[in-house]
């Protein structure tokens, strides 16, 4: 399923293009030079905190906004001065914004209704939606007879029933409970898969983004800080923004003193030792520079381990979250480190690695260490 | 701990004894035989038998209704796009005159609505002729200027509440904005707009103050002749046409009431038939 996606990401690179554009209200910039290019049938998702602008630039993609600068491409098609309803856009609203007089049917055929179509196409592609989205025994229902998560697969239906060449979602889970998310993440996901449409969704729910996209731009105030695979931002942050927003991360100040063999040989003085880490090209001796560890890198151990980077730490507190537990450890210079260990084994409040005031070692890979400029 | 539920208990009983036993003793005295209003002097349906013989009272209550219906109907039709442009238009040039022309005759003395409304029918008829004389035309234009207001009122107030992203959601899917408003937008609003209807309607025909100025010679509503009436005292005839008022206006409560309550049991109804067919 993954790679036939890429695959059809590489046919149609560029089937989408959002190229230096801004929006403002007032004085307030809202959207500031955003660049993108979203490839045909790819699952993209827009990723950034409350207010930082991804519901302005999902509306400039269905029409509701006009940018102050820049121009959107759909295929080709220049979309500047083209109205809403115009556009081979559908959007599914964040508040879902279902028609309350209309049934469920109704809602969902409502798109087909200025469409040149025969009422038996009509019918038939209504059927089809209501079977994509399991809803077809609650056809003739209204709206508020119905649970939120079947509201939202009616929005779904309603957005994709004309079978649009961009369908917007903005917050498509965000009113869903977490299980149910969970399950609609992938229901989500494959109705994706199926119908090939590209999906561009806005969240603020890393681990959603993550989940569902196989790119995501991750945004912040308005500006596009990295574009990548979720590997990629997880593992390979450009910034420190990017590395404190998806996920959680320990940082460390440091000053790079040597490069050998592509490891550099860092001055930590949070650390009270030397740190090494995987630099690539770009960092020289002398520079100042962020070095980043992410929790589950870091192996807890009592016996001092072989590694690159051996630290020793007294467990200050450990919390339990079931599959596993997050440790916070104070090294000798004061520091705190986060470290968490997945629970393989099944173990008693006692067998535990390490507990509360236990001087432990930490170690993690020279590879595991993520530099930033700062 | 028994005291206060049956301190509020009198006080309700109170409440509903000082709005609902003088409507009562109306209704009674209606079938009084008696001239005098507070004399009792037996049973009788004479005052109802009058009153359908009376033209002045019929031909009144013939123009009341017209002019309601007139003016209550073309209120709501110009309220509703005042109280769309309003709610919906957030930026336009003028919107706050407008906004405040539009509320400004909630506020001001009914006398000087209809004094100021008179003025305008004058000047109109000097300098283009028109009116040529006062009537029902003169009380219509008045009564739609002024319960306009309640509609526009109402309207805005509910498209203000509901969620413009279903209008937006609409033309997401290929609605022209007058599709919108027809599709959605308007059935959305339809209970906002059926009341304020209603509220014309009501305000149309008890209006005595604005009616008075802008009426002229032969043109008497209902409200004006009770009124007129009234003034030489309160005469069992009178009595009899209230209570009529009050027969129509509850039968017409309980029908909408019966109405609605069928339409919901069908739309359960369907609903669980629906469910049935497909499951
Ligand atoms: N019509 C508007 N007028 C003025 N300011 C606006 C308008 N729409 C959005 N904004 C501002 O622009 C900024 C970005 O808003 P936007 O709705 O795009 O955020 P968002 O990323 O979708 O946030 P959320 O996750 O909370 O939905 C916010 O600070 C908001 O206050
Ligand atoms: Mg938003």
């Amino acid at each position: 399923m993954m790679e036939e996606r890429a695959r059809q990401a590489e046919d149609g690179a560029g089937f989408i293009r959002i190229e230096n554009v801004s929006k403002s209200f007032g004085s307030f910039k809202a959207v500031d030079e955003v660049s993108l290019s979203i490839s045909k049938g790819e699952l993209f998702a827009l990723l950034g905190g409350s207010g930082c602008g991804k519901t302005t630039l999902l509306r400039m993609l269905a029409g509701f906004e006009t940018p102050d600068a820049g121009r959107i491409f759909i295929d080709g098609q220049d979309m500047a001065g083209v109205a809403p309803y115009d556009r081979p856009v559908n959007m599914m609203f964040q508040s879902y914004a279902l028609f309350p007089h209309m049934t469920v049917e109704g809602n969902i055929g409502y798109g087909l209704k200025y469409e040149a179509m025969s009422d038996a196409e009509r019918k038939d592609r209504v059927r089809e939606m209501l079977e994509l989205v399991q809803l077809t025994p609650l056809a003739g229902r209204k709206p508020h007879q119905i649970s939120g998560g079947q509201r939202q697969r009616v929005a779904l239906a309603r957005a994709l029933a004309r079978q649009p060449k961009l369908l917007l979602l903005d917050e498509p889970l965000g009113a869903l409970d977490k299980k149910l998310r969970e399950h609609t993440q992938f229901e989500l996901m494959n109705i994706q898969y199926k119908t090939g449409v590209t999906f561009v969704v806005v969240t603020h729910d890393q681990e959603e983004a993550m989940t569902l996209a196989n790119r995501i731009a991750v945004m912040d105030k308005g500006v596009v800080r990295q574009i990548g695979s979720p590997t990629e931002i997880y593992e390979n942050p450009k910034s420190r923004f990017v590395a404190d927003f998806i996920g959680s991360i320990n940082r460390f100040a440091a000053a790079i003193v040597y490069v050998k063999d592509g490891i550099a040989v860092l001055d930590c003085a949070e650390l009270g030792q030397p740190l090494q880490a995987r630099a690539e090209d770009g960092f020289e001796p002398g520079m100042r520079v962020t070095a980043a560890v992410r929790p589950e890198k870091i192996t807890i151990s009592r016996e001092r381990p072989e590694a690159g980077n051996v630290l020793s730490a007294v467990v200050h507190d450990l919390g339990y979250f079931g599959k596993d537990s997050l440790y916070r450890l104070q090294l000798p210079t004061g520091k705190m480190i986060s470290a968490s260990v997945v629970n393989t084994r099944r173990a008693g409040e006692n067998e535990r690695i390490a507990q509360w005031d236990d001087a432990v070692f930490l170690a993690f890979d020279p590879a595991s260490v993520i530099l930033l400029r700062d | 701990m028994n005291r206060r539920p049956v301190f509020l208990l009198t006080v309700l009983a109170f409440g509903f004894a000082f709005f609902y036993v003088p409507i009562l003793s109306m209704i009674i005295y209606s079938f009084n035989r008696s001239r005098l209003a507070t004399v009792w002097g037996g049973f009788s349906l004479d005052w109802y038998g009058k009153l359908f013989h009376n033209r002045q009272i019929i031909d009144a209550a013939l123009l009341s209704l017209e002019i309601a219906l007139v003016s209550a109907t073309l209120a709501t039709i110009l309220g509703t796009m005042a109280g769309i442009a309003l709610a919906r238009f957030r930026h336009f040039r003028g919107r706050t005159l407008f906004s405040g022309f539009i509320t400004a005759p909630l506020i001001m003395p009914e006398v000087i609505t209809g004094i100021s409304m008179l003025m305008l029918f004058i000047l109109m008829a000097n300098w283009i002729g028109w009116p040529e004389k006062r009537g029902f035309m003169t009380v219509t234009i008045a009564h739609i200027t002024f319960s306009m207001t309640y509609v526009a009122t109402i309207v805005q107030a509910r498209l203000s509440s509901t969620d413009h992203s279903v209008e937006e959601a609409a033309m997401d899917l290929g609605a022209k904005p007058w599709q919108v408003l027809r599709d959605v937008t308007l059935p959305i609003i339809a209970p906002a707009i059926g009341s304020g209807w209603l509220l014309a309607l009501t305000i149309s025909l008890d209006d005595v103050v604005i009616s008075s100025f802008t009426t002229g010679p032969g043109s008497t509503t209902l409200p004006i002749l009770i009124w007129s009436k009234v003034k030489l005292g309160v005469t069992p005839d009178i009595n009899a046409l209230a209570s009529l008022i009050i027969l129509i206006v509850t039968v017409a409560v309980i029908a909408a009431g019966v109405i609605m309550a069928r339409a919901d049991r069908k739309r359960e109804a369907d609903i669980q038939r629906a469910i049935k067919d497909n499951g």
